[in-house]
């Protein structure tokens, strides 16, 4: 390829990269809350939820990412289909048929997809920084009358956070990688537009010029995460 | 005046009889110290009074308030208003303090006169400027608990109990986790207490701190109270074999 050529596929990467980080960004800013639920519903002393929560995180972390995002993607539609063959209608297919006519239908069953499997995998990490935290912490707190609330949220919180900083940052890394997975639906994010560039200039380059897109967001999630690792070395 | 009443205390885990039958009075300013073998029930005593564990049966009454008593074999606790109010007027020093790490010295004893008793950030600050004073520490206030050493750790635990001004102070081997040359200091603090005549509660290993800060020495031996009396009377006059052997052993050492 030429050096033109280079840029002009540069180019159009760039003019995509905002789908990727779209995806991204919101499957962040959703995984996390969703993860602490499930966490907390793991942990439920009712054992039915605390069971179909791990069926959940089982299936989630058991199986392909692809797979969950094209079984999401077609669902809605055949269920619609078979619905519409069976004769039935109403309140969920009406629901349904509206989701699937949203015009961001698309990105709306993708960042479904990511934020299931992505809060299985922060609601682990999360339990897990929860359950290091020495039980004579909460009987501390206990014995200067704090309550649940001041104990959850004073204590246990501030250091579970700490702890789980350094396997968070893992997590994001491989999003900001797993964003390529969107292409399998054909929703036009870097990979996408570089395997059609790859095709219309039967050169791979386009492939390594996505692959350093990556790095670099890579590069920068890896200098936040230092940042925030280092606000928390106050304390050991 | 008995401050703490406790009467014929059972407790279980599973199958295992830990406290078989513990009852004992403390009376306002003095200084109960409680002695005996490892296993023999003395932290899960201190727990069950402290309501970190569920005793089985018996009774314990906290500054005149019923903290739990038993009816028809089985144990009944006072409402949670009441386990508050008795909580708050006790206080537990753990062996390996129990710091909260991410709090600074200040922080850490500030938290619940702040939080809990809801005093101004002001009031509890200068009460705690006054407790880091008595405990030697007035300049490691901004410090977190990683940069002190165990005794000054401990000390600040100390320091964090007291301010919420307990009526009875209980310690579980407040000095075990530390090095040989760090008890010192820890006794030392818990002397001064003694002559303030802070009522005290404290499990220990130390035989000669315990003759020496004690008027009253409790002996525990598989979940029962074997003797007890004076220090004068424990271990200058001892009358139970298990005792003898016992003591013999740390004079031994
Ligand atoms: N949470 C628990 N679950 C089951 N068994 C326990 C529990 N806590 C204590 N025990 C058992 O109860 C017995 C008494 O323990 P406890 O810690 O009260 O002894 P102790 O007198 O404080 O001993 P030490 O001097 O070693 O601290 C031990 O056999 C211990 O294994
Ligand atoms: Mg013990």
């Amino acid at each position: 390829m030429t050096f033109e050529e280079i840029k002009k596929v540069t180019q159009i990467l760039i003019e995509f990269l905002p789908n990727t980080l779209k995806l991204f960004a919101w499957t962040l800013v959703l995984s996390i809350p969703v993860g602490v639920l499930v966490t907390m519903l793991k942990k439920c002393r009712f054992k039915p939820i605390s069971w179909l929560t791990n069926l959940y995180i089982l299936i989630m972390r058991g199986t392909p990412l692809m797979l969950q995002i094209i079984a999401i993607y077609y669902a809605v539609p055949l269920i619609i289909a078979s619905a519409a063959k069976s004769g039935k209608t109403g309140g969920i297919y009406d629901l349904l048929t509206n989701l699937k006519n949203n015009e961001n239908y698309m990105f709306i069953a993708l960042v479904t997809a990511f934020v299931l499997n992505y809060a299985a995998y922060f609601a682990e990490i999360f339990r897990g920084g929860i359950e290091a935290i020495p039980k004579g912490q909460y009987e501390a707190a206990s014995m200067l009358g704090m309550t649940k609330m001041q104990t959850f949220f004073r204590i246990i919180l501030p250091q579970v956070t700490k702890r789980v900083i350094p396997a968070t940052a893992n997590e994001v890394i491989v999003l900001v990688k797993d964003t390529s997975l969107a292409n399998v639906i054909a929703y036009a994010e870097i990979t996408m537009k570089a395997k059609q560039q790859m095709n219309l200039y039967s050169s791979i380059a386009p492939l390594f010029i996505a692959g350093a897109f990556y790095f670099v967001l890579n590069a920068v999630v890896t200098v936040a995460f230092a940042v925030i690792e280092k606000k928390f070395d106050y304390y050991k | 005046m008995a401050i703490l009443e406790v009467k014929n205390i059972s407790k279980s885990f599973d199958s295992l009889k830990v406290l078989k039958d513990i009852s004992f009075n403390v009376d306002v300013g003095e200084v109960v110290a409680i002695i005996g073998p490892s296993g023999s029930g003395k932290s899960t005593l201190l727990r069950c009074i402290n309501q970190l564990e569920k005793a089985d049966g018996g009774e314990i009454n906290v500054d005149g308030a019923n903290m739990f008593r038993t009816e028809n074999g089985k144990a009944v606790y006072a409402p949670s208003k009441t386990l508050r109010d008795i909580r708050l007027k006790i206080g537990l020093v753990f062996q390996n303090f129990n710091l909260f790490p991410h709090f600074s010295v200040t922080q850490n004893i500030i938290e619940a006169p702040v939080h809990v008793l809801k005093q101004s950030k002001a009031e509890a600050k200068s009460a705690c400027n006054e407790l880091l004073k008595k405990m030697g520490l007035e300049t490691k206030g901004a410090a977190y608990p990683c940069e002190l050493s165990g005794g000054q750790q401990q000390r600040v635990s100390i320091a964090r109990a007291l301010a919420l001004k307990p009526k009875i102070l209980f310690f579980d081997e407040p000095t075990s986790a530390l090095d040989p040359e760090l008890t010192g200091e820890i006794l030392k603090v818990i002397k001064d207490l003694a002559k303030e005549k802070m009522t005290m509660v404290i499990v220990t290993h130390e035989m000669a701190f315990a003759r020496d800060v004690a008027n009253h020495v409790i002996f525990m031996d598989d979940g029962y109270i074997v003797e007890e009396g004076s220090p004068e009377e424990v271990f200058g006059n001892t009358r139970n074999e298990r005792t003898k052997q016992f003591l013999q052993r740390f004079n031994d050492r």
